[in-house]
């Protein structure tokens, strides 16, 4: 079954607290170099049938009227083209 | 006057919420999340709380409810809405209101007895302040922090549509030191404080809260 991934990140200019958390572990764990880190969130629609031009509308609309808030958070879209097997 | 509290699924202080609708002389009208009508009521109150567990994002479940169809057309035809903490975040993700609420800048969750400007003493529900009256009123939350756009913080601040301020020290990361805003028209005012928490001398910090709910009387007989 194919499978619509919506990503959904927080704008650049908006603080990202969650990020920076994870920012701040990363050291006390050992790894270094990581200079920042920010968090999103990952939608992995199950689509039935074909993915076509008006399903990926359809996704468009689901993202941003509620997946995301377009007042802090940008979303892409993209098609998972890999078998999922259960 | 009828005073609808909202409960969603999740909502903590819509009980509170009553109480200080009734304290403040109106009476208080249950309305729940899945509700189609608005019972006649005069005004709505969404409370503080985790509504729909704070899924997805805080209030972004909650705008899609049947009930909040009925208050955003209520809303855009002029009836009082006040969104207190998670209800703010409700206002916000049904866009009455500009901008959005994340996560508190330094990440804790904030309980405390909060000093505030009323900046605007012209909505409905804030009418019984003095312009730049300070008041105590207990804030609690774990994504308070308010953002938007500098267009639109400075037309906020240009509409004199900023409500209240933080003052003593930014509790939450909000820009400009924000603690509510009001729609264009003034109708629909979100807070993150909780004013329903501060109606009583019993209970918490005081009574400085009492106003946000004696307001609608007040503005009734003007």
């Amino acid at each position: 079954m194919p499978r619509v991934v919506v990503d959904v990140m927080p704008k650049p200019e908006i603080l990202d607290p969650q990020g920076k958390a994870v920012l701040g572990a990363l050291p006390r764990l050992g790894f270094s170099g990581v200079t920042d880190v920010r968090q999103g969130k990952r939608f992995e629609l199950e689509v039935d049938g074909e993915v076509t031009e008006a399903v990926l509308a359809d996704v468009h609309r689901m993202a941003e009227t509620l997946l995301s808030n377009p007042v802090i958070e940008y979303f892409t879209v993209h098609v998972d083209e890999t078998v999922v097997t259960a | 006057m009828k005073v609808g509290v909202v409960t969603f699924p999740g909502s903590l202080d819509d009980v509170d919420a009553q109480r200080a609708v009734r304290i403040g002389g109106h009476e208080a009208v249950a309305l729940w999340h899945g509700d189609h009508d608005l019972r006649g009521v005069d005004a709505v109150v969404l409370p503080g709380g985790f509504s729909y567990g704070d899924y997805l994002r805080c209030g972004a479940i909650s705008r899609f409810s049947p009930v909040m169809s009925e208050v955003v057309t209520a809303a855009e035809r002029g009836m009082p809405v006040l969104g207190i903490c998670n209800g703010f975040q409700v206002l916000c993700e049904s866009h009455l209101l500009p901008g959005a609420l994340i996560r508190n800048d330094h990440r804790k969750f904030n309980c405390v007895d909060q000093r505030l400007r009323i900046d605007n003493n012209r909505t409905p529900w804030t009418s019984a302040y003095a312009e730049g009256a300070e008041v105590t009123i207990v804030l609690k939350n774990g994504e308070g922090g308010f953002v938007a756009d500098e267009p639109t913080l400075d037309r906020l601040e240009g509409e004199g549509q900023v409500v209240a301020r933080y003052l003593g020290g930014n509790p939450n990361g909000s820009l400009r030191d924000i603690a509510g805003i009001s729609n264009e028209r003034g109708n629909v005012v979100g807070l993150m404080p909780h004013p329903e928490h501060a109606v009583e001398d019993l209970t918490g910090a005081g009574t400085d809260g009492l106003g946000f709910f004696t307001s609608l009387v007040e503005r009734a007989f003007a």
